[in-house]
């Protein structure tokens, strides 16, 4: 069992340190879509709630396991849109002219 | 067979995660990001179809878990696709710390039903356990809080007497049932009251921190939610939480910093509840203090419309009166007379961190003309005129100096223009409660107006007078 800890423990730790590298390259502009992107990715906590109803038992199990899936599916469902519909706002200057005409002879 | 199945699942799981980081990656670009948040959900639905694939095969389904399971989700996809289609951009942060709160919350509630289930676990799933539902438990109520805080239901700091010594007692109350549940006590209750003491951390976390601090606070729980998730990874022993509250708690992780950093305050003392947390900005009228000089709308429509290079400087001043519709039409007017306009915007300009970007996108700015202070900082030399609208500590020239509130604050260079006009209501001081130098400046002239409606004027004038 030990093992299995200090395994999911490497687990973090790399994980972590890849999170800081690709993280830390994300320009201030993004900001507010980087962190609501993280916040729905958290919303992953939702395979950890299937994981769970295999094995819940009882009354408190089953209140815990609904309002769990619920939280967990708000995260995952809103997360992702929210931030779509956030990052479709961004757009770019209109291209200036000469730029365009080439586009459009391509 | 079953062995089949289980490594496709966990390379599915595999997959999901690999798309994660490649979201993220994606999402150091304006022009990817919106694909790598597209890469990112994919990978979500890669990692709950397989969840879904593992559940079904494990063979201890009953009809009563896939129907609360299933009716959960509903329920909470209902909420989430209601709340993501209806939020407005300024009530951004509010949605981020509700989703916080639910993350956090959902993670210590399979830690306190894993156990439910079965407490004969060991020491290291424990420590796990643990840890979730504490760093769980006090996002959750602690993201509530916030969320409560940001959308106005009262702002400020408040302070309750004795909160200090309240929240040291909860704490010892939350490591020592936390330890006798390590320790192999395998009784609900204990987990539970550390539970309790993790809930009520967290209201006394947030409790006496200030509206200006929240990108810090929102950026904090985020790092929490995350870790709670990796915990919940833990006790499940499944890699895919792990990575991905991993994953998480870094961008939180790193967003804290910067927000820290963007401020000169260390993470340790906005939580403790430094200064500006009872720094109410004395309303004294138009004139009040050193002498500044107050201009009229014509004048700042013609500085404006004969400037070459404009700088407009937006704080969340501009948010709250809504008025992003209103400058943008303002810039667009000056650029369609050849004037070079952009905006430098400060990492604290707003509620949450980056959150002055997404309000200006919203209102059809191109991200392009939104610089960041560094890049900004060193083109005020060549600007004509500086226009800050609804920023006030992150202009003040007296960071530069020591010993002040503001002091070693980085703070946007507005004053090295060749001209300087603040849209403002009235002298009051910005969040760190002093007079901002910037106005009392010779050359920075006083516009003093409502945003919303002084912009408008501005275009109006602007259109009378050079069309």
């Amino acid at each position: 069992m030990s093992s299995g800890f200090v395994g999911d423990l490497t687990i973090f730790v790399l994980a972590l340190l890849v999170g800081f590298e690709v993280i830390s390259k994300v320009p201030a502009t993004l900001h507010t879509p980087l962190m609501s992107g993280a916040n729905s990715i958290h919303g992953v906590v939702l395979v950890g709630v299937v994981l769970l109803s295999a094995f819940v038992t009882g009354p408190l199990g089953y209140i815990l396991l609904f309002i769990a899936a619920a939280f967990g599916a708000a995260n995952v469902v809103g997360g992702y849109l929210v931030t779509d519909r956030m990052l479709g706002m961004f757009r770019r200057r209109p291209l200036p002219r000469p730029a365009e005409e080439r586009t459009s002879r391509d | 067979m079953t062995d089949g199945v289980d490594t496709a699942v966990r390379l599915a799981s595999l997959g999901g995660a690999v798309c994660f980081v490649l979201g993220l990656h994606l999402m150091n670009s304006p022009a990817t990001a919106r694909r790598g948040n597209q890469v990112s959900a994919f990978g979500m639905a890669v990692a709950l179809a397989a969840v879904f694939v593992e559940v079904a095969h494990g063979g201890t389904m009953s009809a009563a878990r896939w129907l609360v399971l299933l009716a959960g989700i509903l329920v909470g996809s209902a909420a989430g696709l209601y709340s993501a289609r209806a939020v407005p951009m300024t009530s951004m942060p509010q949605l981020v710390s509700l989703f916080n709160a639910v993350g956090g919350g959902a993670a210590a509630l399979i830690a306190i039903a894993d156990y439910d289930h079965d407490p004969r676990i060991s020491a290291g799933t424990a420590t796990a356990t643990v840890l979730d539902v504490l760093i769980g438990g006090i996002t959750f109520s602690g993201s509530l809080l916030a969320a409560a805080k940001l959308q106005g239901y009262w702002s400020g700091s408040i302070s309750p007497p004795g909160g200090r010594l309240i929240s040291a007692a909860l704490f010892l109350v939350a490591i020592g049932s936390g330890i006798a549940v390590i320790a192999g006590a395998q009784s609900l209750p204990i987990l539970l009251i550390a539970v309790i003491a993790a809930l009520g951390l967290g209201v006394f976390m947030v409790l006496p921190i200030g509206g200006a601090d929240m990108p810090v606070v929102i950026s904090l729980l985020n790092a929490f939610t995350g870790t709670a998730v990796a915990m919940a990874g833990f006790v499940l022993q499944n890699a895919t939480l792990t990575i991905a509250g991993a994953l998480v708690g870094a961008s939180g992780g790193i967003l804290t910093k910067l927000m820290a950093d963007a401020m000169n305050r260390s993470v340790v003392n906005i939580v403790a509840g430094g200064f500006g947390t009872g720094a109410v900005g004395i309303e004294t009228g138009p004139g009040a203090g050193a002498a500044v000089r107050p201009v009229a709308v014509d004048d700042v429509a013609l500085q404006l419309a004969y400037a070459q290079k404009v700088i407009i400087v937006p704080g969340y001043g501009l948010a709250a009166a809504q008025a992003q519709h209103e400058v943008r039409d303002l810039a667009a007017l000056l650029e369609s007379r050849g004037v070079d306009v952009s905006y430098a915007i400060h990492p604290v300009a707003g509620r949450m961190p980056g959150h002055m970007n997404v309000l200006l996108a919203e209102a059809d700015v191109p991200y392009d003309q939104l610089k960041e202070m560094d890049d900004v900082n060193p083109e005020f030399d060549r600007t004509d005129v500086a226009l800050v609208i609804g920023a006030n500590d992150v202009t003040n020239p007296a960071a530069r100096r020591p010993g002040n509130a503001v002091s070693g604050m980085p703070i946007l260079d507005v004053d090295h223009a060749r001209s300087i006009i603040v849209i403002k209501r009235s002298m009051a001081s910005g969040y760190a409660g002093i007079d901002n130098e910037l106005y009392t400046d010779p050359k920075t002239s006083m516009f003093f107006s409502d945003a919303k409606k002084g912009l408008a004027d501005l275009v109006a004038a602007t259109k009378t007078l050079v069309a």
